[in-house]
């Protein structure tokens, strides 16, 4: 359904996008994951024409997306990361407009604007001001919008950043349901773990590249076994402990040690047996993709709690 | 069949927001009343001897510059009105425009239709306070007032358009108010007799199409005597300066 061929994107010296190549099935849910800045909005941006790539190229249903630039878009529904909505109009003028520019037959409009609205809790409010909603409220009316015209491929960029987890569910319900419905193909770009988990395959990508493709639970199995996690009085001499008893990696993360073992349960006593200075906490779970970044590029993605720089970002959507 | 939608969803929008923006409704009246007022009375009397000199002696200041003061109109809201292009990139609604599964063109022609539709309104709002100066209108001239005005403001909104499809930031919008709205108001003998300026700048106020609105409004309003074109001279130089400029916008919105 997107075929994406060794796509380039510079901006005069910042390469957002460097090479990045992959294919995304027909009714698929296609994840991609990444740090800030990673390029993922630029890809998605590539991929629904409001940009052309600088170099390699891509295309949609068939569609090139900078030959077919009309057509690819008549195949596509957007919710975009930033705001995006015309905050003079009401809820159901925005939706309208939308459907009027999409082509929703008008018999259809009426039916789909109310569905989504419902879905999304704003039927009460269909005929206020958006400029009058909270930011969440404006959020929920973007999904809703996004949903509306039944595309074939749906991009969601970061779609539920900022919403309260029963919203978050909601709209997740509605999005599956869609999907075996319509067989609509779906693209997403998340923070959220559990949000990942949902996608049939996912794309770890860092500074431009793609570094790891497949699904969940593959991903997952590259991380050997389970995760233990503990913070100890001295790490570091901790470390060096674990080192020479074991001989297996860990690595310091926000103060904590972090290391991965085959077999979790077994391995917690000798673990704690072999290290002298006192420990604080330990704790053991099954891996998580964010232990799948870590060990690709021995960094964190912080997305279960949310970084500084996400939870700026959900404020400046939230004041717009 | 479906772009025609699309304009018209575009065009709608502009006047529902219009609608909705008391503000500008208000400013539309305050502003050329505030002109009529202060130029009407107080300056007249200096510069009546230069408005008989153009050979319409009978008439007084106010009813010379009111077709200005018309033409000032449909000027300011003709661009205010395409340049929210600019706000629609800043708030992200262009985008969702520029996604949507229409021709191009048909975002730059609903635009042009919707920002000259309020500028029409606008027009014929100013148009009401003729009464008021004394001035006398025939049915017929109302009549053919409206296709008149709309023109002007079609061409200037294409205008507009072409300045803002590539405007980043509404700072840019300041400057082109500044540079280029505020002389083409000043040059286009809304408010004086062009044939009281220096000869060297006739070079811009013959490049001005504000000029020939200007001049046709005049034509109409007051009599062929006072205009300095024919009608059709003047409609047909709007005409032109239209389609180039229609045709410019697009240009510009399909390859963005
Ligand atoms: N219009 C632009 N001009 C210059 N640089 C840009 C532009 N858009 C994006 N970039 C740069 O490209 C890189 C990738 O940006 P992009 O928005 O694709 O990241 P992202 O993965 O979506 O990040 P986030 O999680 O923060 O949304 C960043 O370094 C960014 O600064
Ligand atoms: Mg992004």
């Amino acid at each position: 359904m997107i075929e994406v061929r060794d796509i380039y994107k510079t901006y005069g010296d910042i390469e957002a996008v460097r090479g990045v190549d992959f294919t995304v099935h027909a009714g698929e849910i296609f994840g991609f994951l990444g740090p800030n800045g990673a390029g993922k909005t630029t890809t998605i941006n590539i991929l629904c024409t409001l940009i052309k790539p600088t170099s390699g190229s891509a295309s949609l249903a068939g569609y090139n997306v900078v030959d077919d630039a009309e057509k690819v878009r008549s195949s596509i529904g957007i919710v975009f990361q930033d705001p995006s909505l015309d905050e003079r109009l009401t809820a159901h003028e925005n939706l309208e407009f939308h459907g009027m520019i999409y082509g929703v037959p008008k018999v259809d409009r009426r039916g789909r604007i109310s569905n989504v609205l419902k879905m999304v809790e704003l039927w009460d409010r269909r005929d206020d001001i958006v400029k009058t909603f909270s930011g969440g409220m404006k959020r929920r009316l973007e999904i809703a919008r996004g949903l509306m015209h039944n595309p074939r491929v749906l991009f969601l960029d970061e779609p539920t950043l900022g919403l309260d987890p029963q919203t978050r569910n909601r709209i997740w319900e509605y999005i599956r349901d869609l999907r075996q419905r319509e067989n609509i193909t779906i693209f997403l770009t998340t923070h959220y773990m559990d949000e990942a988990e949902n996608c049939d395959r996912i794309a770890i990508i860092d500074n431009g590249k793609i570094i790891s493709l497949d699904t969940p639970a593959k991903l997952k199995s590259m991380v050997g076994g389970d995760v233990i996690t503990l913070s100890t009085s001295d790490n570091k001499v901790a470390i060096e402990e674990i080192k020479k008893s074991h001989s297996i990696e860990a690595l310091e993360q926000d103060s904590k040690i972090v290391l991965e073992v085959p077999d979790g349960e077994g391995f917690l006593a000798k673990l704690v047996h072999s290290i002298s200075v006192s420990i604080d906490s330990i704790s053991l779970r099954r891996p998580t993709l964010d232990d799948v970044f870590l060990k690709l590029t021995g960094r964190t993605m912080r997305e279960e709690t949310m970084g500084p720089l996400d939870s700026f970002k959900a404020q400046v959507r939230m004041r717009r | 069949m479906h772009n025609l939608r699309a304009v018209y969803s575009i065009w709608l929008r502009d006047l529902i927001r219009y609608r909705r923006d008391k503000y500008r409704l208000i400013s539309s009246l305050a502003q050329p009343a505030l002109f009529l007022f202060v130029f009407g009375n107080g300056l007249a009397r200096g510069l009546a001897i230069d408005v008989q000199r153009t050979g319409g002696g009978q008439e007084s200041y106010v009813s010379f510059i009111f077709p200005g003061i018309i033409g000032m109109t449909l000027l300011f809201t003709s661009v205010f009105t395409a340049v929210s292009i600019v706000w629609d990139r800043e708030f992200g609604f262009l985008k969702e425009v520029m996604v949507a599964p229409i021709s191009r063109w048909s975002i730059a022609v609903g635009k042009a239709l919707g920002g000259s539709t309020v500028a029409l309104i606008q027009g014929v709002i100013v148009l009401l306070l003729a009464p008021f100066l004394g001035l006398k209108l025939s049915f017929l001239t109302l009549i053919a007032l409206i296709p008149l005005m709309y023109l002007i403001s079609i061409s200037l909104t294409s205008m507009g358009i072409v300045i803002a499809v590539k405007m980043e930031t509404m700072e840019g919008f300041q400057m082109v108010l500044n540079f280029l709205v505020m002389p083409l108001f000043v040059l286009s003998g809304a408010m004086f007799p062009l044939s009281s300026l220096p000869p060297w700048l006739s070079v811009l106020t013959r490049v001005n199409p504000l000029s020939y609105g200007v001049d046709a409004l005049r034509g109409l309003m007051l009599g062929p005597s006072l205009a300095e074109f024919p009608l059709g001279f003047d409609v047909m130089l709007l005409s032109i300066f239209a389609v180039i400029m229609m045709f410019f916008a697009v240009f510009l919105f399909n390859r963005t």
